[in-house]
């Protein structure tokens, strides 16, 4: 198994033995913590938050159907200057993505200029061809998007995926905030560290703001959640809690007279936006899939009809395929004119007979995707799979090309973890989160997840991954 | 726009919403389940202390039998068991799950409603109840020791009254509380008159079939499953009476389990919840009509023309209510 380890930035001490101005104050603090006060505050954290039931539930695994994600207690900290460039980067992708997203569902300019391939939008799984020529409220189809980024270097981010349809997360990111200031406020007192907690009004805003034009009263917002048993339950409760409005599911709902209502103690009442957490595929019994339990029958014809505002927009997904994904530099130049501030992952398209080739012969050093996955279920990371492994992901990117992207293994940076030996370096990435409606709102920071097996770059929650506390210093 | 704006009293008026009927339904099930497990603690217990006293009638049967009956849940039992051994019944009653009424199944269903209804519930009451489910559901009854059963039986009630206190002390005095408020009263009220129903012959007066130091052990029992056999003396200042006790369970207002008193809770919150809402509706008329008739109660005519049968119209009434709100406001529908 080759280290990545050795060839990894470290966030903290960065490629030296010298500590990184950001963490000058957290590496002294560091050097005088008892190991074991550290594990019995973290352990403090992970009871409060099972207390507070911040929980996920795994697919697949029933003898745990809540499970907490593990926190570290040591946190991930952005200069104000490095956030600023993350910022502009991410702002103008999601511009970028947004503007790409109408054009595909009106005149698709970008296919006609022959920029995007035609075969790649419309036989896409994530197209939604009744999305033609639909007016989303201020053109937006993403209002939520949570964009995964890692960084190799000193200068150097990637992003690895735009989440556009329901990116989860933002839970974490908040309470592991709080359980940060309730446990370490000394922290707080000795750094500048822009806060996060705005993150439930600013959704509110973001929401009330692509209401349907022309309503003579306060939009009514509702969180449509497909239940208690989805993994990110959590969530969905939290967020609707933290923004005071109706946490509701699909049986909640009811279409009358091509209005979208709820079914409340005085009986039905208008409801204006969703916020739904709910996939495309199940939205819709009498549009999409047909058995679906967890939807409302007829609430996207109310939605194309203008009558209600669906956030993130059916259809959104299309932004975060895989293979629109190695086109996204192309796309955030073609819609902003200018060239990408944040820069691609090198990617290998399978279905391209000359990429193919190359990943077939270079398995063991690259990671292999599935085009439509996430999760990171159904990955390969080349350098520490076995041969059975590789041998077998050779017969399915054989048998299926055009369902696999390969990319190099980058050696994400690391950052100091405590783990069952003491304190180590583990590799992080970044999903910072952001709202699009009259305007967008960048909440500072993110969610920041960590793999906590020693050489893993898998940070998925699903997959053993864990999080920290994303700080983002004040100038 | 809503039907009844007109009965709307302004002091209401900011932040004024209404919540999902399933919201409703789950708030006052959540309510209903912990008072129910608290009642099942408290009927065992007294049950418990019973089956200890030293007996040569073989009345211990009989003694089970009226716990689970007052439980609800003896034909569930027989169904199972067939005969009744204390470790069954004290099984059957605390920790199992095919029991619907168990300590076990009611948590559980609280803690789901919870679950389903965070937004509603303020971080103290979902804290309590979350961190009472995780304890409770890390017991393992085979390790449990019959001296461990006591401590239990408070350690479930302190865990209902964490819970109740966190409500009473945290949450908006709104819709949320009020359905609350009418699953907890109206359980206890439930509770309360089938815990008298199912003793109702040792209250009799000149019965038969008892008599003696048994008798008044079983009158002790009654009053001790509401807490209530030291209040007894202070506010009769007399040994138990039948009669007595009967009164004081039904038509007394101090006792806080009688079945005035849970009406004394039951007719404002559906006063304030139709103030609330801006509406007036068969619910609240029939509250107003059920507590007219404790507040009108005289316990001579009520042994007069029979107390079962007077049981059983209360426990018929209140049940009517419980339907008559569910349906009124749009539980689930």
């Amino acid at each position: 198994m080759r280290d990545a380890l050795t060839a990894a930035f470290d966030e903290m001490t960065g490629s030296g033995d010298t500590v990184r101005a950001p963490y000058a104050f957290v590496h002294e603090w560091l050097q005088a913590q008892e190991i074991d006060d550290l594990r019995r505050k973290r352990d403090d954290a992970e009871a409060l938050f099972r207390r507070t039931g911040i929980t996920f539930a795994i697919y697949g695994d029933d003898a745990a159907t809540e499970r907490l994600i593990p926190f570290d207690i040591i946190p991930r900290i952005l200069s104000a200057a490095e956030w600023r460039r993350l910022a502009a980067g991410i702002e103008q992708r999601v511009r970028a993505i947004n503007a790409f997203m109408y054009d595909i569902y009106h005149r698709q300019e970008i296919v006609r200029a022959g920029r995007v391939p035609e075969d790649l939008i419309i036989q896409n799984p994530a197209f939604v061809p009744d999305m033609m020529g639909v007016e989303p409220a201020r053109g937006v189809y993403s209002h939520v998007i949570g964009i995964d980024l890692v960084r190799t270097s000193e200068s150097e981010f990637f992003v690895l995926e735009d989440n556009t349809r329901t990116p989860s997360g933002v839970s974490y990111m908040l309470e592991n905030r709080e359980a940060m200031m309730h446990m370490l406020p000394e922290l707080f007192a000795r750094n500048r560290v822009r806060a996060v907690e705005d993150y439930p009004d600013n959704l509110r805003l973001t929401l009330e703001s692509v209401a349907p034009a022309g309503l003579d009263r306060e939009p009514t917002v509702v969180v449509l959640t497909p239940g208690i048993h989805n993994s990110a339950y959590f969530e969905h409760s939290f967020l609707a809690d933290q923004m005071g409005v109706e946490l509701v599911e699909g049986q909640d709902l009811v279409v009358v007279d091509g209005a979208l209502m709820m079914k409340t103690t005085l009986g039905l009442k208008r409801v204006d936006v969703v916020y739904r957490r709910v996939d495309d595929a199940f939205l819709d019994p009498l549009a999409f899939r047909r058995d679906s339990v967890l939807g409302v029958p007829g609430i996207f014809d109310v939605y194309r009809a203008g009558r209600l505002t669906i956030v993130n927009a059916p259809g959104a997904g299309i932004a975060d395929d895989k293979s629109i994904y190695t086109y996204m530099p192309d796309i955030v130049e073609f819609y902003t004119g200018r060239p990408p501030i944040l820069k691609n992952v090198p990617t290998w398209v399978c279905r391209k007979p000359a990429d193919l080739a190359y990943v077939l012969e270079h398995l063991s050093e690259l990671v292999v995707k599935q085009v439509h996955g996430s999760g990171g279920y159904g990955m390969l990371v080349g350098p520490t799979a076995s041969r059975d492994e590789i041998d077998m992901f050779r017969m399915m990117v054989k048998a299926r090309p055009d369902r696999y992207i390969a990319q190099p293994t980058l050696a994400l940076s690391t950052c100091p973890t405590l783990v069952e030996q003491g304190i180590a370096e583990r590799h992080l990435d970044l999903r910072p989160f952001v709202l699009i409606g009259d305007r967008i709102r960048l909440t500072p920071g993110g969610l920041t997840r960590v793999a906590l097996r020693q050489g893993s770059l898998v940070v998925n929650s699903s997959q053993g991954g864990g999080t920290k506390d994303t700080w983002v210093l004040q100038d | 726009m809503d039907p009844g704006d007109k009965h709307r009293d302004d002091s209401w008026s900011i932040g004024l919403r209404r919540m999902l009927g399933r919201t409703a339904n789950d708030l006052f099930w959540m309510s209903r389940y912990i008072e129910r497990a608290e009642n099942m603690a408290r009927l065992l217990e007294v049950g418990y202390r019973i089956a200890l006293l030293p007996r040569e009638d073989g009345g211990q049967d009989e003694q089970w039998g009226s716990t689970l009956r007052s439980g609800g849940c003896e034909r569930s039992y027989l169904a199972k068991y067939g005969s009744y051994a204390t470790r069954d019944v004290v099984n059957f009653m605390l920790f199992d799950a095919d029991n619907p009424s168990s300590v076990h199944s009611s948590l559980a269903t609280a803690r789901r409603n919870a679950r389903a209804q965070r937004t509603a519930l303020t971080r103290e009451m979902w804290e309590s109840l979350n961190s009472a489910w995780i304890e409770y559901s890390g017991i393992d009854p085979a390790t449990l020791g019959s001296n461990a059963l006591p401590p239990l039986f408070d350690w479930i009630k302190e865990r209902s009254a964490l819970f109740r206190g966190a409500l009473l002390n945290t949450i908006l005095r709104n819709d949320t509380f009020y359905f609350n408020q009418l699953g907890t009263f109206l359980e206890r009220a439930d509770n309360t008159a089938r815990i008298l129903d199912v003793k109702y012959y040792v209250l009799l007066p000149h019965s038969e079939l008892v008599g003696g130091e048994i008798d008044s052990v079983q009158w002790a029992a009654i009053l001790r499953s509401v807490s209530a056999h030291r209040s007894y003396r202070w506010v009769y200042k007399d040994s138990y009476k039948p009669w007595k006790v009967a009164d004081y369970l039904i038509l007394n207002r101090q006792m806080p389990r009688s079945l005035r008193s849970c009406y004394d809770e039951i007719v404002p919150a559906l006063d304030e919840l139709g103030a609330y809402y801006g509406n007036r509706n068969g619910c609240q008329s029939l509250a107003h009509a059920n507590r007219q008739v404790l507040a009108e109660g005289d316990m001579n005519a009520i042994f007069q023309s029979g107390l079962h049968e007077f049981l059983g119209d209360f426990i018929a009434r209140n049940n009517r209510l419980g339907s008559e709100i569910s349906g009124t406001y749009h539980f689930t529908d």
